[in-house]
């Protein structure tokens, strides 16, 4: 049977589950920058602390995806809802590469600058804005780009919560073993991180340029 | 003590020390006096204190013990964006902005304090004249300047807002040593023109004599010797007595290639 059947007789499911599928990737990956970019500047400044929150962020790798799904199911606001889990699963597995890499960016800075700038009496503040963070660009944007990746592979698991998204397809195919199915979903979220990680990339590489 | 005019030091050290956690010490209870518009050259090697020192004048560091005073008052009193911003910072690696143009690593002070976009306009070209390049350069990348450029770049910047104390790290250090003798003469009528209290860290001796009205010579983070640059010449100080020596010995001898020890080996 050709793989493309399913995807071509029903292209409206294909399209609203690959709309929900952005939207969980999207929503988590951008809480995980809203958290990680602060953190990762407060860590940065502080080794201590900065081993110890990456080994609790860290931790949460270990956890299986599926596993880790299971567990919100018993936080009380949280899993009352599908997506909610689902959201705040992938926001923790997004956290990391964000987080390592802001600290990273950061710290990767060329000591000569940052003591060059602070001695001429830019404040802390104007120091991250105007020559920290600019010159850690490249490095945030390589984090971001893993995470926008590993969000959307395992939001695919995400729908054995029954949280939607493009693993709907996939289960629904694993269930009644039809490879049309599974395709449908596989092929339209193997794309989708392949142009997020595309496109990021030739940001990433641009910034690092100017550098 | 106190002299008729009774003008302060424009920075003065009493017994100012300055140890690692560890314990090591870095800068051994040094007194030091700088009157307003004088050059004052820190000579030492590599680890002898210097380069900490002036950290210290800057708040950059804090002495562990005994005091600095800048202009009469206490380091500690003086708010350090506000100190820091009064004393321009010059370095051995320049650290300019890679992301930024010629012209806003120059204008970043001015623009940090709110001048009007022409006034930094008009203060970066004068700057740029100053320290000799041609204004064509302002819109050019650190990236894309030769090592004296790069050089005179970082002393503009440190200029940019007219501070009256300079202090300048090796400044010359990384350049090759035309490059560096034609830097050294050109900052010499420099300071002679802008008459800026200048502290100055080298181990280049001739920088030294060329530059300095003063010489403090350092060792191992304790002051070895306060010399005029005549007297630096004639003392029989051991130390000053190897400097001098390793500053003659290949200048006499045939026109081999000689090695270079003079740059960055820190």
């Amino acid at each position: 049977m050709n793989l493309l059947d399913y995807l071509l007789a029903h292209p409206r499911e294909v399209l609203t589950l690959t709309l929900e599928h952005i939207w969980l990737a999207g929503i988590s990956v951008g809480i995980a920058i809203l958290v990680g970019l602060p953190l990762g500047v407060a860590i940065a400044r502080r080794p201590a602390l900065s081993r110890a929150v990456l080994g609790v962020v860290n931790s949460v790798h270990v956890v299986p995806s599926l596993a880790l799904f299971g567990f919100l199911f018993a936080v009380p606001w949280i899993g009352e809802r599908a997506p909610r889990m689902a959201i705040l699963a992938l926001s923790l597995y997004a956290l990391l590469p964000i987080l390592r890499n802001v600290c990273a960016g950061i710290l990767g800075v060329d000591h000569a600058v940052v003591d060059a700038g602070r001695g001429l009496g830019l404040t802390d503040g104007q120091l991250l804005r105007r020559v920290e963070l600019p010159l850690a660009l490249g490095v945030i944007v390589a984090g971001i780009r893993v995470a926008v990746v590993l969000a959307i592979g395992i939001a695919t698991i995400a729908a054995a919560i029954g949280a939607g998204g493009l693993g709907e397809l996939i289960f629904r195919g694993l269930a009644m073993v039809n490879n049309s199915l599974i395709f449908a979903g596989a092929l339209p979220a193997a794309l989708l991180a392949l142009v997020v990680d595309l496109s990021l990339g030739w940001m990433e590489g641009h910034l690092r340029e100017r550098v | 003590m106190a002299s008729p005019e009774t003008k302060d030091p424009a920075i003065a050290l009493r017994s100012t020390s300055y140890w690692l956690p560890g314990g090591t010490v870095l800068v051994d209870s040094l007194s030091l006096e700088i009157p307003a518009g004088v050059t004052l050259v820190l000579l030492g090697r590599s680890g002898s204190g210097k380069t900490t020192t002036l950290k210290l004048m800057n708040r950059l560091l804090e002495p562990t013990s005994g005091d600095l005073f800048i202009e009469g008052k206490p380091v500690r009193a003086w708010d350090p964006i506000r100190l820091r911003r009064r004393m321009g910072y010059a370095i051995q690696d320049v650290g300019l902005f890679p992301h930024y143009t010629v012209e806003r690593n120059i204008g970043l002070l001015p623009a940090v304090e709110r001048w009007p976009a022409a006034r930094i306009r008009e203060r970066v070209r004068e700057l740029l004249a100053l320290v000799g390049l041609d204004a064509s350069l302002a819109g050019r990348f650190p990236r894309e300047l030769s090592g004296g450029q790069r050089q005179r770049v970082g002393v503009a910047r440190a200029l940019a807002l007219d501070p009256p104390v300079l202090l300048m790290d090796e400044p010359f250090g990384a350049l090759d040593p035309l490059t560096r003798a034609e830097l050294q003469g050109e900052f010499a009528r420099l300071q002679k023109r802008l008459g800026k209290t200048v502290v100055l860290v080298t181990h280049d001796l001739r920088e030294a004599m060329l530059l300095g009205s003063q010489i403090a010579l350092l060792e191992a983070g304790h002051l070895a010797g306060l010399y005029l640059p005549d007297d630096f010449q004639r003392t029989r100080d051991p130390l000053a007595l190897a400097y001098r020596q390793a500053f003659s010995a290949p200048e006499g001898g045939p026109s081999q290639p000689q090695p270079r020890g003079l740059g960055d080996s820190a």
